[in-house]
Protein backbone atom coordinates (compact mmCIF):
# COMPACT_ATOMS: atom_id res chain seq x y z
CA UNK A 1 0.00 0.00 0.00
CA UNK A 2 1.73 3.00 -0.72
CA UNK A 3 1.58 6.33 1.41
CA UNK A 4 -0.18 8.66 0.03
CA UNK A 5 -3.67 9.85 1.67
CA UNK A 6 -6.67 10.09 -1.31
CA UNK A 7 -8.55 13.28 0.92
CA UNK A 8 -9.89 14.21 -2.93
CA UNK A 9 -11.40 10.71 -2.30
CA UNK A 10 -12.77 11.72 1.15
CA UNK A 11 -14.21 15.26 -0.02
CA UNK A 12 -15.86 13.68 -2.95
CA UNK A 13 -17.50 11.14 -0.88
CA UNK A 14 -18.65 13.50 1.89
CA UNK A 15 -20.32 16.07 -0.57
CA UNK A 16 -21.78 13.81 -2.29
CA UNK A 17 -23.42 12.34 0.87
CA UNK A 18 -24.06 15.95 2.02
CA UNK A 19 -26.00 16.76 -1.27
CA UNK A 20 -28.15 13.73 -0.52
CA UNK A 21 -29.20 15.11 2.86
CA UNK A 22 -30.20 18.85 0.91
CA UNK A 23 -31.86 16.89 -1.55
CA UNK A 24 -34.09 14.77 0.69
CA UNK A 25 -34.15 17.66 3.34
CA UNK A 26 -38.30 17.12 3.77
CA UNK A 27 -37.53 13.64 5.32
CA UNK A 28 -33.70 13.62 6.49
CA UNK A 29 -34.11 17.19 8.50
CA UNK A 30 -37.86 18.20 9.03
CA UNK A 31 -39.73 15.35 9.86
CA UNK A 32 -37.37 14.49 12.80
CA UNK A 33 -37.82 17.98 14.56
CA UNK A 34 -41.39 17.52 14.14
CA UNK A 35 -41.16 13.91 15.72
CA UNK A 36 -39.63 15.44 18.49
CA UNK A 37 -41.59 18.87 18.37
CA UNK A 38 -44.75 15.99 19.12
CA UNK A 39 -42.97 14.18 21.98
CA UNK A 40 -42.45 17.79 24.08
CA UNK A 41 -46.11 19.02 23.42
CA UNK A 42 -47.42 15.29 24.86
CA UNK A 43 -45.23 14.05 27.28
CA UNK A 44 -43.46 17.46 28.07
CA UNK A 45 -46.29 19.59 28.38
CA UNK A 46 -49.41 17.82 28.66
CA UNK A 47 -48.51 14.69 30.64
CA UNK A 48 -45.31 16.69 32.18
CA UNK A 49 -47.02 19.33 33.66
CA UNK A 50 -48.66 16.88 36.10
CA UNK A 51 -45.30 14.91 37.02
CA UNK A 52 -43.40 16.01 39.46
CA UNK A 53 -39.40 17.24 38.83
CA UNK A 54 -36.98 14.73 38.53
CA UNK A 55 -33.94 15.11 40.77
CA UNK A 56 -35.00 18.75 40.96
CA UNK A 57 -35.16 19.73 37.09
CA UNK A 58 -38.59 20.09 35.15
CA UNK A 59 -39.72 16.53 33.57
CA UNK A 60 -40.15 18.59 29.96
CA UNK A 61 -36.21 19.41 30.33
CA UNK A 62 -35.02 16.11 32.28
CA UNK A 63 -36.50 13.87 28.65
CA UNK A 64 -34.46 16.69 26.26
CA UNK A 65 -30.86 15.15 26.32
CA UNK A 66 -33.05 11.18 26.03
CA UNK A 67 -34.61 12.69 22.82
CA UNK A 68 -31.52 14.08 21.56
CA UNK A 69 -30.07 11.00 21.89
CA UNK A 70 -32.88 8.85 20.20
CA UNK A 71 -32.77 11.19 17.31
CA UNK A 72 -29.15 11.14 16.86
CA UNK A 73 -29.11 7.20 17.24
CA UNK A 74 -31.38 6.75 15.16
CA UNK A 75 -30.36 9.18 12.32
CA UNK A 76 -26.82 8.40 12.51
CA UNK A 77 -27.76 4.00 12.30
CA UNK A 78 -29.88 5.59 9.34
CA UNK A 79 -27.46 7.22 7.48
CA UNK A 80 -24.27 5.30 7.87
CA UNK A 81 -25.61 2.64 6.76
CA UNK A 82 -27.40 3.87 3.59
CA UNK A 83 -24.76 5.35 2.21
CA UNK A 84 -23.03 2.15 2.25
CA UNK A 85 -25.61 0.12 1.46
CA UNK A 86 -27.37 1.97 -0.87
CA UNK A 87 -24.01 1.67 -3.42
CA UNK A 88 -24.37 -2.08 -3.03
CA UNK A 89 -27.65 -2.12 -4.08
CA UNK A 90 -27.54 -0.21 -6.81
CA UNK A 91 -24.40 -1.95 -8.38
CA UNK A 92 -22.51 1.76 -8.02
CA UNK A 93 -19.95 -0.09 -5.35
CA UNK A 94 -17.93 -0.85 -8.36
CA UNK A 95 -16.98 2.81 -8.48
CA UNK A 96 -15.43 2.77 -4.86
CA UNK A 97 -13.71 -0.86 -5.27
CA UNK A 98 -12.07 0.20 -8.43
CA UNK A 99 -10.69 3.93 -7.24
CA UNK A 100 -7.02 4.34 -5.41
CA UNK A 101 -9.02 5.01 -1.88
CA UNK A 102 -8.05 2.46 0.52
CA UNK A 103 -11.41 1.54 2.78
CA UNK A 104 -10.31 3.92 5.14
CA UNK A 105 -10.98 6.93 3.08
CA UNK A 106 -14.57 5.33 2.10
CA UNK A 107 -14.82 5.26 5.67
CA UNK A 108 -14.49 8.66 6.66
CA UNK A 109 -16.35 10.11 3.99
CA UNK A 110 -19.55 7.85 4.45
CA UNK A 111 -19.23 8.12 8.47
CA UNK A 112 -18.08 11.60 8.58
CA UNK A 113 -21.04 12.77 6.32
CA UNK A 114 -23.55 10.40 8.19
CA UNK A 115 -22.13 12.17 11.59
CA UNK A 116 -22.24 15.44 10.22
CA UNK A 117 -25.72 15.10 9.56
CA UNK A 118 -26.40 13.00 13.00
CA UNK A 119 -25.08 16.50 14.83
CA UNK A 120 -26.46 18.88 12.86
CA UNK A 121 -30.47 17.10 13.80
CA UNK A 122 -29.68 17.18 16.79
CA UNK A 123 -28.50 20.73 17.33
CA UNK A 124 -31.26 21.44 15.46
CA UNK A 125 -33.77 19.30 18.15
CA UNK A 126 -31.93 21.13 20.92
CA UNK A 127 -32.83 24.47 19.41
CA UNK A 128 -36.22 23.58 19.00
CA UNK A 129 -36.28 22.04 22.68
CA UNK A 130 -35.44 25.21 24.05
CA UNK A 131 -38.88 26.94 22.52
CA UNK A 132 -40.80 24.54 24.83
CA UNK A 133 -38.79 23.71 27.90
CA UNK A 134 -35.71 25.87 30.05
CA UNK A 135 -32.70 24.57 28.73
CA UNK A 136 -29.51 25.19 30.66
CA UNK A 137 -25.85 23.14 29.56
CA UNK A 138 -23.85 22.73 32.71
CA UNK A 139 -20.88 21.25 30.94
CA UNK A 140 -20.92 22.09 27.16
CA UNK A 141 -17.62 20.79 26.10
CA UNK A 142 -18.27 17.60 27.61
CA UNK A 143 -21.80 17.98 26.00
CA UNK A 144 -20.35 18.45 22.54
CA UNK A 145 -17.89 15.47 23.56
CA UNK A 146 -20.96 13.19 24.33
CA UNK A 147 -22.81 14.31 21.43
CA UNK A 148 -19.59 14.18 18.78
CA UNK A 149 -18.22 10.62 20.55
CA UNK A 150 -22.12 9.31 19.98
CA UNK A 151 -22.75 10.62 16.10
CA UNK A 152 -19.10 8.86 15.30
CA UNK A 153 -19.74 5.64 17.26
CA UNK A 154 -23.28 4.95 16.03
CA UNK A 155 -22.48 5.76 12.33
CA UNK A 156 -19.68 3.48 12.52
CA UNK A 157 -22.35 1.21 14.02
CA UNK A 158 -24.41 2.27 11.13
CA UNK A 159 -21.75 1.14 8.56
CA UNK A 160 -20.88 -1.77 9.86
CA UNK A 161 -24.95 -2.84 9.27
CA UNK A 162 -24.93 -1.06 5.84
CA UNK A 163 -22.02 -3.70 4.74
CA UNK A 164 -23.63 -6.64 6.56
CA UNK A 165 -27.68 -6.21 5.26
CA UNK A 166 -28.62 -7.72 2.34
CA UNK A 167 -31.54 -6.35 1.55
CA UNK A 168 -33.84 -3.16 2.94
CA UNK A 169 -35.44 -5.14 5.50
CA UNK A 170 -32.02 -6.38 7.34
CA UNK A 171 -30.79 -2.34 6.33
CA UNK A 172 -34.10 -1.43 8.95
CA UNK A 173 -34.24 -3.95 11.69
CA UNK A 174 -31.85 -2.59 14.10
CA UNK A 175 -32.92 1.15 13.76
CA UNK A 176 -36.41 0.10 13.87
CA UNK A 177 -36.30 -2.73 15.63
CA UNK A 178 -33.51 -2.94 18.35
CA UNK A 179 -33.01 0.86 19.04
CA UNK A 180 -36.09 2.07 19.96
CA UNK A 181 -37.25 -0.13 22.29
CA UNK A 182 -32.98 0.31 24.27
CA UNK A 183 -33.53 4.26 23.85
CA UNK A 184 -37.15 4.24 25.71
CA UNK A 185 -35.76 1.38 27.78
CA UNK A 186 -33.07 3.35 28.85
CA UNK A 187 -33.74 6.20 30.92
CA UNK A 188 -34.56 8.44 28.31
CA UNK A 189 -38.15 9.27 29.84
CA UNK A 190 -37.17 8.09 33.80
CA UNK A 191 -34.73 7.96 35.93
CA UNK A 192 -34.25 4.06 36.25
CA UNK A 193 -34.11 4.58 40.42
CA UNK A 194 -37.89 4.72 39.60
CA UNK A 195 -37.48 1.40 38.61
CA UNK A 196 -37.74 -1.68 41.12
CA UNK A 197 -33.96 -2.74 41.97
CA UNK A 198 -34.14 -5.88 39.50
CA UNK A 199 -35.15 -4.02 36.73
CA UNK A 200 -32.23 -1.40 37.32
CA UNK A 201 -29.87 -4.21 37.67
CA UNK A 202 -31.01 -5.03 34.06
CA UNK A 203 -30.47 -1.46 32.77
CA UNK A 204 -27.22 -1.24 33.18
CA UNK A 205 -27.00 -4.09 30.47
CA UNK A 206 -28.57 -1.55 27.52
CA UNK A 207 -25.84 0.45 26.23
CA UNK A 208 -28.25 3.02 25.67
CA UNK A 209 -28.52 3.90 29.39
CA UNK A 210 -24.92 5.11 29.29
CA UNK A 211 -25.65 7.34 26.98
CA UNK A 212 -28.29 8.77 27.95
CA UNK A 213 -26.99 9.41 31.60
CA UNK A 214 -23.81 10.80 30.49
CA UNK A 215 -25.25 13.49 28.36
CA UNK A 216 -28.03 14.36 30.79
CA UNK A 217 -25.25 14.57 33.35
CA UNK A 218 -23.28 17.36 30.78
CA UNK A 219 -26.66 19.28 31.33
CA UNK A 220 -28.35 18.65 34.65
CA UNK A 221 -25.41 17.01 36.53
CA UNK A 222 -27.54 14.51 37.31
CA UNK A 223 -26.92 11.26 36.19
CA UNK A 224 -28.27 7.26 36.86
CA UNK A 225 -24.42 6.44 36.09
CA UNK A 226 -21.07 8.06 36.66
CA UNK A 227 -20.75 9.73 33.69
CA UNK A 228 -16.88 8.41 34.02
CA UNK A 229 -18.60 4.99 33.24
CA UNK A 230 -20.68 6.59 30.29
CA UNK A 231 -17.42 7.85 28.63
CA UNK A 232 -15.71 4.77 28.80
CA UNK A 233 -18.87 3.02 27.79
CA UNK A 234 -19.08 4.79 24.39
CA UNK A 235 -15.50 4.60 24.17
CA UNK A 236 -15.25 1.05 24.62
CA UNK A 237 -18.23 0.59 22.15
CA UNK A 238 -16.14 2.70 19.76
CA UNK A 239 -13.32 0.38 19.76
CA UNK A 240 -15.54 -2.69 18.97
CA UNK A 241 -17.21 -1.15 15.98
CA UNK A 242 -14.00 0.02 14.66
CA UNK A 243 -12.42 -3.66 15.56
CA UNK A 244 -15.52 -5.43 13.38
CA UNK A 245 -14.59 -3.02 10.65
CA UNK A 246 -10.65 -3.55 10.55
CA UNK A 247 -11.85 -7.27 9.96
CA UNK A 248 -14.36 -6.63 7.61
CA UNK A 249 -11.71 -4.04 5.49
CA UNK A 250 -9.27 -6.75 5.83
CA UNK A 251 -11.62 -9.62 4.64
CA UNK A 252 -13.80 -7.98 1.77
CA UNK A 253 -16.44 -9.08 3.62
CA UNK A 254 -19.27 -8.98 1.74
CA UNK A 255 -17.58 -6.09 -0.68
CA UNK A 256 -14.76 -8.04 -2.91
CA UNK A 257 -15.53 -11.65 -4.06
CA UNK B 1 6.42 5.70 -17.16
CA UNK B 2 6.84 2.67 -18.72
CA UNK B 3 9.11 2.05 -21.93
CA UNK B 4 7.18 1.08 -25.31
CA UNK B 5 8.62 -2.78 -25.32
CA UNK B 6 7.52 -3.38 -21.80
CA UNK B 7 3.77 -4.20 -21.62
CA UNK B 8 1.82 -1.68 -19.56
CA UNK B 9 -1.08 -4.27 -18.03
CA UNK B 10 0.90 -7.60 -17.42
CA UNK B 11 -0.98 -10.47 -16.02
CA UNK B 12 1.11 -13.73 -14.87
CA UNK B 13 -0.38 -17.49 -14.04
CA UNK B 14 -3.91 -15.69 -13.29
CA UNK B 15 -6.16 -17.76 -10.81
CA UNK B 16 -9.15 -17.00 -9.43
CA UNK B 17 -11.70 -19.80 -7.42
CA UNK B 18 -14.76 -18.43 -6.27
CA UNK B 19 -16.33 -18.81 -2.91
CA UNK B 20 -18.72 -21.96 -4.33
CA UNK B 21 -15.59 -23.74 -5.93
CA UNK B 22 -16.13 -22.35 -9.47
CA UNK B 23 -12.71 -21.84 -11.20
CA UNK B 24 -13.42 -18.59 -13.14
CA UNK B 25 -9.47 -18.25 -14.53
CA UNK B 26 -7.28 -21.29 -14.35
CA UNK B 27 -3.66 -19.78 -14.90
CA UNK B 28 -4.18 -17.29 -17.75
CA UNK B 29 -1.09 -15.14 -19.11
CA UNK B 30 -1.21 -12.06 -20.68
CA UNK B 31 0.75 -9.02 -21.79
CA UNK B 32 -1.07 -6.18 -23.08
CA UNK B 33 0.86 -3.89 -24.81
CA UNK B 34 1.24 0.59 -24.22
CA UNK B 35 -1.65 2.20 -26.44
CA UNK B 36 -3.17 -0.64 -28.28
CA UNK B 37 -6.94 -1.68 -28.49
CA UNK B 38 -7.06 -5.85 -27.81
CA UNK B 39 -10.32 -6.85 -27.28
CA UNK B 40 -11.62 -10.10 -25.31
CA UNK B 41 -13.88 -12.46 -26.96
CA UNK B 42 -15.95 -15.64 -25.66
CA UNK B 43 -18.51 -16.97 -24.71
CA UNK B 44 -20.88 -15.92 -21.61
CA UNK B 45 -19.52 -17.06 -18.32
CA UNK B 46 -15.63 -17.74 -19.94
CA UNK B 47 -13.56 -15.43 -17.64
CA UNK B 48 -13.11 -12.34 -19.05
CA UNK B 49 -15.17 -10.09 -16.40
CA UNK B 50 -13.64 -11.84 -13.62
CA UNK B 51 -10.04 -10.76 -15.36
CA UNK B 52 -11.09 -7.33 -16.04
CA UNK B 53 -12.59 -7.61 -12.26
CA UNK B 54 -8.78 -8.42 -11.20
CA UNK B 55 -6.93 -5.73 -12.88
CA UNK B 56 -9.49 -3.04 -11.83
CA UNK B 57 -9.65 -4.33 -7.94
CA UNK B 58 -13.18 -5.60 -7.71
CA UNK B 59 -12.22 -9.44 -7.29
CA UNK B 60 -9.12 -10.38 -5.39
CA UNK B 61 -6.95 -12.82 -7.32
CA UNK B 62 -6.35 -16.02 -6.12
CA UNK B 63 -3.30 -17.27 -7.08
CA UNK B 64 -0.73 -15.46 -9.98
CA UNK B 65 0.36 -11.63 -10.34
CA UNK B 66 -0.87 -8.41 -12.14
CA UNK B 67 0.69 -5.49 -12.52
CA UNK B 68 -0.29 -2.52 -14.33
CA UNK B 69 2.45 0.36 -15.27
CA UNK B 70 4.86 -2.10 -13.45
CA UNK B 71 2.90 -1.66 -10.15
CA UNK B 72 1.41 -4.78 -8.67
CA UNK B 73 -2.49 -4.68 -8.61
CA UNK B 74 -2.86 -5.41 -4.86
CA UNK B 75 0.31 -4.39 -3.15
CA UNK B 76 0.09 -0.51 -5.13
CA UNK B 77 -2.85 -0.45 -5.73
CA UNK B 78 -3.36 3.35 -5.46
CA UNK B 79 -0.85 3.65 -8.33
CA UNK B 80 -2.67 1.24 -10.60
CA UNK B 81 -6.15 2.24 -10.02
CA UNK B 82 -5.28 6.10 -10.71
CA UNK B 83 -4.43 4.96 -14.13
CA UNK B 84 -7.22 2.37 -14.70
CA UNK B 85 -10.82 3.38 -15.73
CA UNK B 86 -13.39 1.43 -15.69
CA UNK B 87 -16.82 0.71 -17.74
CA UNK B 88 -18.75 -1.79 -16.55
CA UNK B 89 -20.88 -4.12 -17.64
CA UNK B 90 -24.09 -3.68 -15.66
CA UNK B 91 -25.57 0.05 -15.92
CA UNK B 92 -25.73 0.98 -12.66
CA UNK B 93 -26.03 4.38 -11.87
CA UNK B 94 -27.03 6.63 -8.76
CA UNK B 95 -30.64 7.61 -10.01
CA UNK B 96 -31.35 10.83 -8.15
CA UNK B 97 -28.09 12.22 -9.12
CA UNK B 98 -27.51 14.87 -11.81
CA UNK B 99 -25.11 13.95 -14.88
CA UNK B 100 -22.47 16.57 -13.97
CA UNK B 101 -22.40 14.97 -10.23
CA UNK B 102 -22.22 11.82 -10.71
CA UNK B 103 -18.89 12.74 -13.48
CA UNK B 104 -17.45 14.96 -11.04
CA UNK B 105 -17.48 12.79 -8.16
CA UNK B 106 -15.83 9.80 -10.29
CA UNK B 107 -12.96 12.79 -10.43
CA UNK B 108 -12.76 13.19 -7.76
CA UNK B 109 -12.65 9.71 -6.14
CA UNK B 110 -10.07 9.01 -8.40
CA UNK B 111 -7.85 12.14 -6.18
CA UNK B 112 -8.20 14.12 -8.80
CA UNK B 113 -9.12 18.17 -8.27
CA UNK B 114 -11.57 19.85 -10.18
CA UNK B 115 -11.68 20.12 -13.75
CA UNK B 116 -14.57 21.90 -14.87
CA UNK B 117 -13.30 22.19 -18.78
CA UNK B 118 -12.34 18.84 -18.79
CA UNK B 119 -15.77 17.69 -17.27
CA UNK B 120 -17.51 19.75 -20.08
CA UNK B 121 -15.04 18.21 -22.93
CA UNK B 122 -16.15 14.99 -21.96
CA UNK B 123 -19.69 15.38 -21.43
CA UNK B 124 -19.91 16.90 -25.11
CA UNK B 125 -17.93 14.59 -26.97
CA UNK B 126 -20.44 12.03 -25.51
CA UNK B 127 -23.62 14.25 -26.47
CA UNK B 128 -24.58 14.83 -22.83
CA UNK B 129 -23.52 18.20 -21.85
CA UNK B 130 -27.42 19.35 -22.72
CA UNK B 131 -28.42 16.63 -20.11
CA UNK B 132 -26.00 17.69 -17.37
CA UNK B 133 -28.71 18.29 -14.91
CA UNK B 134 -30.87 15.37 -15.71
CA UNK B 135 -31.57 13.08 -13.36
CA UNK B 136 -29.95 9.75 -14.46
CA UNK B 137 -33.26 7.82 -13.83
CA UNK B 138 -34.57 10.82 -17.30
CA UNK B 139 -31.92 9.12 -19.15
CA UNK B 140 -32.44 6.52 -21.36
CA UNK B 141 -30.43 3.12 -21.48
CA UNK B 142 -27.63 4.18 -24.11
CA UNK B 143 -27.67 7.81 -22.63
CA UNK B 144 -27.07 6.10 -19.23
CA UNK B 145 -24.22 4.32 -21.06
CA UNK B 146 -22.31 7.31 -22.13
CA UNK B 147 -22.73 8.83 -18.53
CA UNK B 148 -20.52 5.51 -17.39
CA UNK B 149 -18.42 6.12 -19.95
CA UNK B 150 -17.82 9.89 -19.22
CA UNK B 151 -17.74 8.82 -15.73
CA UNK B 152 -14.60 6.38 -16.41
CA UNK B 153 -12.90 9.07 -18.42
CA UNK B 154 -13.48 11.84 -15.53
CA UNK B 155 -9.66 11.07 -14.23
CA UNK B 156 -8.12 10.46 -17.74
CA UNK B 157 -7.03 7.23 -17.15
CA UNK B 158 -4.36 5.62 -19.34
CA UNK B 159 -6.21 2.64 -19.71
CA UNK B 160 -9.14 2.34 -20.53
CA UNK B 161 -11.73 -1.13 -19.88
CA UNK B 162 -14.57 -1.30 -21.38
CA UNK B 163 -16.57 -4.35 -20.34
CA UNK B 164 -19.36 -5.05 -22.77
CA UNK B 165 -19.90 -1.38 -24.06
CA UNK B 166 -22.35 -2.15 -26.64
CA UNK B 167 -24.54 -4.46 -25.35
CA UNK B 168 -28.57 -3.15 -25.61
CA UNK B 169 -26.92 -0.08 -27.34
CA UNK B 170 -28.09 1.75 -30.75
CA UNK B 171 -26.53 2.06 -33.81
CA UNK B 172 -25.87 5.82 -33.35
CA UNK B 173 -24.49 5.28 -29.57
CA UNK B 174 -22.04 2.70 -31.19
CA UNK B 175 -20.46 5.09 -33.75
CA UNK B 176 -20.35 7.95 -30.80
CA UNK B 177 -18.61 5.52 -28.40
CA UNK B 178 -16.33 4.02 -31.70
CA UNK B 179 -15.41 8.31 -32.49
CA UNK B 180 -14.24 8.80 -28.84
CA UNK B 181 -12.25 5.63 -28.79
CA UNK B 182 -10.40 6.54 -31.77
CA UNK B 183 -10.19 9.70 -30.01
CA UNK B 184 -8.75 8.07 -27.13
CA UNK B 185 -6.28 5.62 -28.72
CA UNK B 186 -4.82 9.33 -30.82
CA UNK B 187 -4.20 10.43 -27.17
CA UNK B 188 -2.03 7.17 -26.46
CA UNK B 189 -4.30 5.44 -24.27
CA UNK B 190 -4.66 1.52 -24.30
CA UNK B 191 -8.46 -0.05 -24.77
CA UNK B 192 -9.26 -2.90 -23.55
CA UNK B 193 -12.78 -4.24 -24.54
CA UNK B 194 -14.62 -7.08 -24.01
CA UNK B 195 -17.53 -8.46 -26.31
CA UNK B 196 -19.83 -10.79 -28.04
CA UNK B 197 -20.09 -9.04 -31.13
CA UNK B 198 -17.34 -10.17 -33.14
CA UNK B 199 -17.40 -8.06 -35.94
CA UNK B 200 -16.88 -4.96 -33.43
CA UNK B 201 -13.25 -6.78 -33.01
CA UNK B 202 -13.06 -7.21 -36.51
CA UNK B 203 -13.27 -3.17 -36.80
CA UNK B 204 -11.65 -1.54 -34.33
CA UNK B 205 -9.37 -4.26 -32.45
CA UNK B 206 -5.26 -3.91 -32.89
CA UNK B 207 -5.16 -7.26 -31.17
CA UNK B 208 -7.78 -10.05 -30.38
CA UNK B 209 -7.59 -12.62 -27.44
CA UNK B 210 -9.97 -15.40 -27.50
CA UNK B 211 -11.12 -16.79 -23.57
CA UNK B 212 -13.12 -19.82 -22.59
CA UNK B 213 -13.57 -22.01 -19.73
CA UNK B 214 -10.97 -19.82 -17.86
CA UNK B 215 -7.89 -20.08 -20.51
CA UNK B 216 -6.85 -17.59 -22.70
CA UNK B 217 -6.80 -19.86 -26.54
CA UNK B 218 -5.15 -17.33 -28.10
CA UNK B 219 -3.97 -13.70 -28.65
CA UNK B 220 -2.75 -12.79 -31.69
CA UNK B 221 -2.46 -9.20 -33.71
CA UNK B 222 -5.96 -9.28 -35.72
CA UNK B 223 -4.46 -9.64 -39.24
CA UNK B 224 -2.54 -12.25 -38.27
CA UNK B 225 -5.20 -14.07 -36.75
CA UNK B 226 -7.38 -13.92 -39.51
CA UNK B 227 -4.96 -15.12 -41.93
CA UNK B 228 -3.65 -18.30 -40.02
CA UNK B 229 -6.96 -18.96 -38.85
CA UNK B 230 -9.18 -18.18 -41.73
CA UNK B 231 -9.86 -19.97 -45.46
CA UNK B 232 -10.64 -18.64 -48.60
CA UNK B 233 -13.22 -19.52 -50.68
CA UNK B 234 -13.09 -19.07 -54.67
CA UNK B 235 -15.89 -20.20 -56.64
CA UNK B 236 -16.31 -20.10 -60.02
CA UNK B 237 -19.51 -19.83 -61.85
CA UNK B 238 -20.44 -21.21 -65.35
CA UNK B 239 -21.96 -20.41 -67.31
CA UNK B 240 -23.11 -24.42 -68.69
CA UNK B 241 -23.94 -27.33 -66.40
CA UNK B 242 -20.90 -29.33 -66.05
CA UNK B 243 -21.23 -33.40 -64.72
CA UNK B 244 -17.61 -33.82 -63.81
CA UNK B 245 -14.94 -31.77 -63.17
CA UNK B 246 -13.33 -31.26 -66.37
CA UNK B 247 -9.72 -33.05 -67.07
CA UNK B 248 -6.57 -31.65 -66.57
CA UNK B 249 -7.81 -29.83 -63.26
CA UNK B 250 -7.62 -33.29 -61.11
CA UNK B 251 -4.51 -31.21 -59.40
CA UNK B 252 -6.21 -28.22 -58.24
CA UNK B 253 -9.05 -29.76 -55.29
CA UNK B 254 -12.34 -28.32 -57.29
CA UNK B 255 -15.42 -29.14 -56.52
CA UNK B 256 -18.73 -28.89 -58.39
CA UNK B 257 -21.37 -27.74 -56.64
CA UNK B 258 -24.96 -26.27 -57.04
CA UNK B 259 -25.90 -29.07 -59.64
CA UNK B 260 -23.07 -28.96 -61.42
CA UNK B 261 -23.71 -24.80 -62.03
CA UNK B 262 -20.53 -23.91 -60.12
CA UNK B 263 -16.92 -24.60 -59.00
CA UNK B 264 -15.46 -23.84 -55.47
CA UNK B 265 -11.39 -24.05 -54.67
CA UNK B 266 -10.85 -24.16 -50.80
CA UNK B 267 -7.52 -22.64 -49.71
CA UNK B 268 -6.00 -21.33 -46.38
CA UNK B 269 -5.97 -17.40 -46.02
CA UNK B 270 -2.63 -17.33 -45.82
CA UNK B 271 -1.56 -18.98 -48.98
CA UNK B 272 -2.04 -15.89 -51.25
CA UNK B 273 1.14 -14.23 -49.99
CA UNK B 274 4.68 -16.18 -49.49
CA UNK B 275 3.21 -20.00 -49.46
CA UNK B 276 3.17 -20.04 -53.67
CA UNK B 277 -0.55 -19.62 -53.18
CA UNK B 278 -0.90 -16.69 -55.64
CA UNK B 279 1.36 -18.75 -58.40
CA UNK B 280 -0.78 -21.44 -57.54
CA UNK B 281 -4.56 -19.37 -58.57
CA UNK B 282 -2.83 -18.21 -61.81
CA UNK B 283 -1.87 -21.58 -62.49
CA UNK B 284 -5.48 -22.65 -62.17
CA UNK B 285 -6.53 -19.72 -64.27
CA UNK B 286 -4.62 -20.83 -67.31
CA UNK B 287 -5.48 -24.32 -66.33
CA UNK B 288 -9.67 -23.04 -66.61
CA UNK B 289 -8.37 -21.72 -70.41
CA UNK B 290 -6.74 -24.59 -71.33
CA UNK B 291 -9.18 -26.83 -70.29
CA UNK B 292 -12.50 -24.46 -71.90
CA UNK B 293 -14.50 -24.22 -68.99
CA UNK B 294 -17.78 -22.25 -69.78
CA UNK B 295 -16.55 -19.32 -66.93
CA UNK B 296 -19.45 -17.12 -65.98
CA UNK B 297 -18.35 -15.21 -62.86
CA UNK B 298 -15.73 -15.24 -60.39
CA UNK B 299 -15.71 -14.42 -56.67
CA UNK B 300 -13.73 -14.93 -53.83
CA UNK B 301 -14.79 -15.23 -49.56
CA UNK B 302 -12.81 -15.16 -46.90
CA UNK B 303 -14.00 -16.33 -43.56
CA UNK B 304 -14.59 -13.20 -40.70
CA UNK B 305 -13.50 -13.12 -36.97
CA UNK B 306 -17.03 -14.60 -36.17
CA UNK B 307 -16.45 -18.34 -38.16
CA UNK B 308 -12.77 -18.15 -36.78
CA UNK B 309 -14.07 -17.66 -32.98
CA UNK B 310 -16.56 -20.70 -33.90
CA UNK B 311 -14.50 -22.50 -35.12
CA UNK B 312 -11.94 -22.44 -32.18
CA UNK B 313 -14.56 -22.94 -29.67
CA UNK B 314 -15.83 -25.78 -30.91
CA UNK B 315 -12.41 -27.76 -31.03
CA UNK B 316 -12.13 -26.75 -27.67
CA UNK B 317 -15.24 -27.77 -25.83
Amino acid sequence: MSARFNFEAVKAIYYFEMARMRRTLLQSVISPVITTSLYFIVFGTAIGSRIQEVGGVSYGSFITPGLIMLTLLTQCIANGSIGIYFPKFTGTIYELLSAPVAMTEVLLGYVGAAASKGLIIGLIILATASFFVDIHIAHPVMMVVFLVLTAVTFSLFGFIIGIWAKNFEQLNIVPMLIVPPLTFLGGSFYSIDMLPPFWQAVSHFNPVLYLVSGFRWSFFEIADVNPIVSLGMIGLFLVICLSILAWIFRTGYRLRS
Amino acid sequence: MTSASSPIVSIRNLTKVYNNGFKALKGVDLDIREGEILALLGPNGAGKTTMISIVCGLVNPSGGQVTVGGHDVVRDFRATRSMIGLVPQELTTDQFETVINTVTFSRGLHGKGKNPALIEQILKDLSLWDKRNNMLRELSGGMKRRVLIAKALAHEPRILFLDEPTAGVDVTLRRDMWQVVEKLRATGVTIILTTHYIEEAEEIADRVGVINAGELLLIEDKRTLMKKLGSKQLRLELTQRLSAVPPGLEAFDLKLVDDGHALVHDYAADETEGNGGGSRIAALMKALAAAHVPLGDISTHQSSLEDIFVKLIGERA
